[in-house]
């Protein structure tokens, strides 16, 4: 599984790329490959507020449907419209365009309890092959 | 429990869960491409968990018309009838395809789940001239579905297999293995089920897949699949808290005979039941799930028992008992999934129609 080095992490396998104003989140590589197939994106409204933790967005597969939470408390700023039509880009390219919204963090220090690439992978169980 | 050809998933990087009590592949390459291979080519699926029962004697055809919803009698040699195994109350203890071989020679096909306990309920009501065993251990049962089965099959074994029509059966050789090659399936398309010696089971599977034109496919498609056709799930469309009359509005019932939980049926039919299963179409991508409540306004009018995107008609599609008088296809309905509302319309069945199963 693919894990960048730059990027932040949540328990609930969500990424978060900061580029000093702005979180962009998206889920992992090992999150879409579990899911599989994404058939359904549902996205927040730009301007929404959540507290971290809270339910932003759902993904759907075939088979289930996961709640993507907020990594940290703040306001939506984007969202990736794209995903719409191509929820598909999640499993294609999930720290690229597969990107689900972006948002402004209420307080930068949150981005601090997040856990790193390290710590992500030593999370997750071994790949199984 | 598991197949002769777990190994063989598992080597594929299959991803396995447990299916009525048995660890089976849900996908391979993925649902969405195993679903489109087997809507437009022919895809494998490993399907020796199921049961499967073998009937002999003189009083084998009685004992099933008493047993079976379905007509016996006029089933004939080398045809296959579905049809449905009840309780006195008229609760369904599996559906199921009856096979006949010979006058007095049947075979039965039935839920991986519910095996163990059709098989103690038959076997306890089978009359002295019948001789009853479950031969599940020992047969393989391989599907191979698709527009392209006979010609991809032919190829994979090098023979020219017989024209068979929609539920017939034929006894032939593949491979040097005695096959019953049964015109029947679970996709909606065109293919066979293949039963035979559990012990060909891996040579068969690398037979059929060695060319590359029938690829595995997992429990995931054959569930979407399924779905798209209409064809109820044990567990989900039918159980033993309702008569197969709110699923089937009495197909696969023969009302003529008697048959162990007629009288219930009987009932549902003339009296009709409180809510009936359908089909309902939703409007968008979004899945509705087993269990989602089915509204209109602020009334509960159904639940769901299975729901998924279908993927042939990139739209989401469910299967709901519904009340009775809210039926009819065109009636504009909303499922309520985790609390937002999806709007829908009850549509005819099967959703997706372009299927090859009965071409």
């Amino acid at each position: 599984m693919d894990t960048p080095r730059e990027l932040r992490y949540t328990k609930t396998h969500e990424w978060v790329r900061w580029n000093g104003k702005v979180a962009t989140v998206g889920i992992t590589d090992f999150a879409q490959d579990q899911l599989s197939d994404l058939t359904y994106v549902e996205l927040p409204t730009e301007g929404d507020s959540f507290s971290a933790q809270e339910e932003v967005a759902v993904v759907e597969s075939v088979k289930a449907a996961s709640d993507i939470y907020a990594p940290i408390s703040g306001t939506i700023t984007a969202v990736n419209k794209a995903l719409l039509d191509k929820p598909e880009l999640i499993n294609t390219d999930p720290y690229t365009d597969g990107w689900i919204f972006k948002m402004v963090p209420d307080d930068v220090s949150e981005l601090e309890s997040l856990m790193d690439a390290d710590q992500y992978e030593s999370m997750n169980p071994d790949e199984e092959n | 429990m598991r197949t002769p050809l777990y190994d063989t998933h598992v080597a594929l990087n299959a991803r396995m869960a447990p299916f009525g009590g048995w660890d089976m592949p849900i996908q391979y390459e993925g649902i969405l491409a195993e679903h489109a291979w087997t809507r437009t080519r022919t895809s494998v699926f490993d399907i020796c968990h199921m049961g499967e029962f073998e009937l002999r004697g003189p009083s084998a055809q009685a004992d099933l018309e008493r047993l079976l919803t379905q007509n016996i009698a006029t089933i004939a040699v080398g045809q296959a009838r579905y049809g449905y195994l009840l309780r006195d109350d008229g609760g369904c203890l599996d559906d199921l395809t009856c096979y006949r071989f010979g006058p007095d020679h049947f075979w039965l096909i039935v839920n991986a789940a519910t095996c163990a306990d059709d098989a103690a309920w038959i076997r306890e009501r089978c009359s002295a001239g019948t001789r009853f065993e479950d031969i599940s251990p020992r047969i393989a049962k391989l599907d191979v579905q698709g527009p392209r089965a006979k010609e991809d099959l032919e190829s994979a074994f090098g023979v020219k297999l017989p024209d068979l029509k929609y539920f017939r059966f034929a006894q032939v050789e593949l491979g040097g293995v005695p096959v019953v090659l049964s015109r029947t399936g679970y996709t909606g398309e065109f293919g066979y089920e293949l039963y035979f010696p559990m012990e060909h089971a891996l040579a068969f599977w690398q037979r059929i897949t060695a060319g590359g034109a029938i690829k595995p496919a997992g429990l995931g498609a054959r569930d979407t699949l399924r779905l798209e056709a209409g064809y109820p799930l044990y567990g989900h469309e039918m159980g033993l808290e309702r008569t197969p009359v709110a699923a089937a509005r009495g197909s696969f019932m023969d009302f003529k005979k008697t048959f162990i939980g007629s009288a219930a049926c009987v009932r549902d039919r003339d009296a009709g039941c409180a809510r009936y299963l359908c089909g309902i179409r939703l409007n968008g991508k979004r899945a509705a799930r087993a269990h989602d409540k089915v509204m209109q306004g602020d009334r509960v009018v159904g639940e769901v028992t299975s729901g998924s995107l279908a993927p042939s008609l990139n739209t989401a599609v469910a299967l709901a008992y519904v009340d009775a008088a809210l039926t009819a296809p065109g009636s504009a309905l909303e499922i309520d999934v985790r609390g937002t509302r999806l709007p829908g319309a009850v549509v005819a069945l099967p959703f997706y129609k372009d299927g090859t199963a009965r071409r």
